[in-house]
């Protein structure tokens, strides 16, 4: 058995209200390439986070061992001096800078004061040489695409002198063939001894290259997978070790179940993304919802369902939309208008409530109304005690845990800021929900809270559209199901079809066939 | 998932000083009023300065504080619109204001009918707010570099219009209107109205001569103590009407804080209109300033769009998403500043009896001054009128008091820094204890 070169062992993390890691335990071998996988949340990014020193030691429990070392790391130097290098999801490049620039950025080559530009140059060309990049280091950064882009992060990682490499979906922006060739470049750097661990959701790259897989499960180590037999692990087993939990009652039921007649329609829908217009974020989507239903759109993240929510929604994403748009049967003239959305009763709750949902600086009240003040008031004069009686109404509706209405959105826990996102919307009266992640990042009661609002909804004779990247959410609270990926939707459930493996099945096999 | 955990509750370590500072609202006190305070501080230093006692309290000098600083009242009105939009600032406005001014006396210089002149400058002013909206809001050059533009620009034009000379005033309704000369004030139309008054008003009435004192009891405004009287009243009858409606709604607020308040602005307003009574009454350009004030707290605490302007400077995506054209609500502030900055044009040149081509030059800092030091964020989204206002008093009683004991001018300049430091960094500060 070789050598081991880093163990984690036992490492508990909570944040406020939320054990994100519990007793978690991750051993990898020196030379190897290890796969962590896991579901949206499942901790795997805690994890890694933990082990560059990004949360740093103390706030955590348990040991870090690398190279036979116990660490404590207090920031990302710290593990980066010992040659632990992250490569994050999200591509951390500065667009304007040359590949050369960002390299050496905040690690300079030459005196603090002085930097030796030839030797920075000729460092990254070096190490661009070693990623198989052909470009000169002295070129702007945003001249290159996306798959460039991530081997000169990989580049950057090398220039740090990383013995231990950790990707974090490294691919998940990447289309099939920059994907394999830097799949391929991971085994080469394997062959000269390199130890990485990859994070990623795509179980075939998985089975592809790593030696070992760990699957991680909210918070929990499942199981270590080794991947060397005669055969590769069938992504079916990965899937087992990836859901296989038990579900109590976390969802209300539904009452009162009345399906109507089709409200939204739309087909051929395609968008594309505002910065790289040759891209599709949206290809070719076509689905309905019916008045009373709760439809649910399970991708992963990446997989295009915000981009579709938000592009029905006035084309408040993207670029050159094409496709039809039918409410009640009527053909819709496309603009891209929030305010003609809301006018034909469609809503958006977005995912990021903070970002885009909600003004933090104003009070519950303000919140409330603002996206239908004209029901409030006279002649754009806002009738203050109306306000209030609306904003007051929903508080009690909702079961928004306040002291008052005057209270400031930013003051409030997540599960109460989302309900208030809610009463927004809901006081706009529309008939058409789309719910964007609507439990993200809130606690367990407040989710059972919010899924009864949607169940109510529903109840109303609203159409609720429910996207989320929690299966058992999906699974639980829709009738009907669409699964998208990479931009399309690539199956059609009905709820009581539909199940955690022939989901996830549908999400791979259409990713194979790309 | 975890910064939304991490930025979550604090550690319980703070919790009991914090339960103690909510109890007491200690925090949330000196948050409120600190600029009230400041101003209650400031004015008592220059009021017991040695030599100089109540000086600054002295009629007159209350006066000269309104005429003086009418057009940083006006201009910070506009300012703060541009600043709740997300910190925005228009660097144009002393220029504009030089500008307006130089066509508006150009004209009367002329012979144009003196209403014309003025209605052209309103609407030259606001025709340069349209226009650098134009750039701001649908072109998107950032505000800083439009404005900055316009300030070179229309300080240029003022050069162009005015040959580079100077040229007076010498229509009287105006300077009676928008001056602050012996006439530019509110007649005293109670005296008119009933004569009896002036045997009332005299040194042989004893409790009216220990009540005004010696000086002023003949010449006592009464109109402007009628006027302030009405005002306290109306106030007040406001006040009570938005407590009991509240009650009726169940609204829990502090009530014994509302009636203090109440009691302390009536009381407040009472004491001005005494004073300027004792001098030659309300100032015709207290009347402009108080109008643009009225307007505008209206405007932006009572009015779609006044919501607007904070929603955006608060969250500018979530504002478009709630179906807000973001854009026009830019393009209204600066549509809006630019009128307001030629009536800051209409009332320097009255001031002044005429125009000059380099006045204006430093009135845009006085009114992001004015902003800041009431507690607008630079970043947008907070900021209120009657938080302005107190600003723009405190820089006034500042500049004021400064002169009347006598501070080297150059330093009046340093002090003025320090002071709009000091105020931003409060700011900052207690936004950060919050979060």
């Amino acid at each position: 058995m070789a050598k081991i070169l880093l163990e984690m062992k036992n490492i508990t993390k909570t944040f406020p209200g939320v054990k994100a890691l519990d007793n978690v335990n991750l051993q990898v071998e020196e030379g190897e390439i290890h796969a962590l996988v896991g579901e949206n949340g499942a901790g795997k990014s805690t994890l890694m986070n933990v082990l560059s020193g990004i949360y740093p030691y103390g706030t955590y429990e348990g040991d870090i061992i690398y190279n036979g070392q116990v660490c404590k790391f207090s920031n990302i130097k710290d593990s980066e001096k010992l040659g632990i290098v992250i490569i994050h999801q999200e591509l951390a490049l500065v667009p304007e800078m040359t590949i050369g620039e960002n390299m050496y950025l905040g690690n300079e080559c030459g005196h603090k004061y002085a930097i030796d530009w030839n030797k920075t140059y000729s460092e990254a060309d070096k190490y661009l040489k070693m990623v198989g990049l052909q470009e000169s280091s002295k070129i702007q950064v945003k001249t290159i695409g996306t798959g460039k882009q991530q081997l000169v992060e990989i580049a950057k990682a090398l220039a740090k002198k990383a013995k231990l490499l950790i990707l974090d979906e490294p691919t998940s922006s990447l289309n099939e063939e920059d994907s394999r060739a830097l799949l391929d470049l991971m085994l080469s750097f394997k062959k000269q001894g390199m130890t990485m661990i990859i994070i990623t959701h795509k179980l075939n790259e998985v089975s592809y290259v790593a030696d070992k897989i760990t699957v991680i499960r909210d918070g929990s180590t499942i199981e270590t997978i080794d991947n060397h037999g005669t055969e590769p692990v069938s992504e079916e087993r990965i899937i087992k070790g990836m859901v296989g939990r038990e579900i109590v009652n976390r969802f209300p039921k539904r009452e009162n179940v009345k399906i109507g007649d089709v409200r939204m329609e739309i087909s051929n829908w395609t968008v594309h993304h505002p910065l790289y217009p040759e891209r599709k974020v949206v290809d070719n989507v076509s689905m309905y919802v019916r008045q009373g239903e709760v439809v649910g759109i399970y991708g992963l993240m990446g997989a295009g369902r915000t981009e579709l929510a938000m592009s029905i929604f006035g084309q408040s994403y993207g670029v050159n939309f094409s496709g039809e748009l039918k409410l009640d049967g009527k053909h819709i003239k496309m603009r891209k208008s929030e305010s003609d959305a809301i006018r034909h009763k469609i809503a958006y709750v977005t995912e990021d409530r903070k970002g885009n949902g909600l003004v933090l600086s104003q009070s519950i009240k303000v919140n409330t109304s603002l996206a239908n003040l004209g029901a409030i008031s006279n002649k754009t004069v806002i009738d203050g005690d109306k306000e209030y009686a609306v904003a007051e109404e929903y508080r009690e509706k909702l079961k928004i845990k306040t002291p008052s209405v005057e209270q400031l959105v930013g003051n409030l826990s997540g599960g109460n800021q989302q309900k208030v996102l809610l009463a927004k919307w809901m006081f706009a009266e529309p008939d058409i929900l789309l719910l964007d992640e609507p439990t993200r990042g809130i606690d367990v009661g407040a989710k059972y809270e919010i899924y009864c609002i949607i169940n109510d909804l529903a109840a109303a004779g609203k159409c609720v559209v429910l996207i989320s990247s929690e299966l058992p959410e999906v699974l639980g609270m829709s009738d009907r199901i669409y699964i998208m990926n990479e931009a399309r939707i690539v199956g059609e459930m009905k709820a009581s079809e539909a199940t955690q493996e022939n989901i996830m099945a549908t999400i791979l096999r259409s990713g194979r066939g790309a | 998932m975890t910064v939304d955990e991490k930025a979550g509750v604090s550690p319980n370590r703070k919790q009991s000083i914090s339960d103690l500072m909510q109890k007491y609202k200690i925090g949330e006190f000196f948050q409120k009023y600190t600029m009230i305070l400041a101003l209650v501080i400031v004015t008592i230093v220059f009021a017991t300065w040695k030599g100089k006692e109540g000086m600054i309290l002295l009629p007159s000098n209350l006066t000269g504080l309104i005429a003086e600083n009418a057009y940083v009242f006006v201009l910070a009105t506009g300012m703060l619109m541009c600043i709740l939009t997300g910190g925005n600032i228009d660097l144009s406005v002393g220029s504009v204001v030089c500008f307006t001014a130089a066509v508006g006396c150009v004209m009367m210089a002329s012979g144009i009918n003196m209403w014309l002149a003025v209605l052209a400058m309103l609407l030259i002013g606001l025709a340069i707010g349209v226009f650098q909206g134009f750039w701001i809001a649908k072109l998107r050059v950032p505000a800083f570099i439009a404005t900055l533009a316009g300030m070179y620009a229309f300080r240029g034009f003022s050069n162009v219009v005015l040959n580079g000379y100077r040229v007076d005033i010498t229509n009287q309704t105006y300077l009676q209107l928008f001056g602050n000369g012996k006439t530019s004030y509110v007649p005293d139309v109670m005296r008119s109205v009933f004569p009896a008054l002036e045997g009332v008003f005299t040194k042989e009435n004893a409790f009216l001569t220990r009540l005004i004192g010696e000086n002023f009891v003949t010449k006592f405004n009464v109109t402007c103590m009628c006027v302030g009287l009405i005002a306290a009243l109306v106030f007040i009858l406001f006040r009570v009407r938005k407590i009991l409606i509240q009650k009726k709604l169940g609204i829990s607020q502090s009530v014994s804080g509302q009636i203090l308040s109440m009691v302390l602005i009536s009381a407040l307003v009472l004491w001005l209109s005494f004073k300027l009574s004792c001098y030659h009454g309300i100032p015709m350009v207290l009347i402009w300033v108080a109008l643009v004030l009225g307007i505008y707290a209206y405007i932006t605490t009572k009015t779609a769009i006044g919501r607007h302007l904070y929603a955006v400077g608060g969250n500018e995506k979530a504002t478009a998403l709630s179906g807000v054209k973001t854009r026009n609500v830019y393009w209204f502030a600066y549509a809006n500043i630019g009128l307001l900055a030629g009536l800051a044009g209409i009332l320097t040149a009255g001031r002044a009896k005429g125009i000059d081509p380099v006045y204006g030059e430093g009135y845009e800092m006085d009114a992001i001054a004015s902003c800041f030091i009431g507690g607008a964020s630079a970043y947008g989204g907070t900021g209120k009128v009657s938080g302005m206002i107190i600003g723009a008093t405190l820089m006034g009683v500042i500049n004021k008091g400064m002169i009347i004991v006598g501070v080297d001018a150059n330093y009046q300049k340093v002090v003025k820094g320090i002071v709009l430091l000091i105020a931003v960094m409060f700011d900052v500060l207690s936004k950060r204890q919050k979060r």
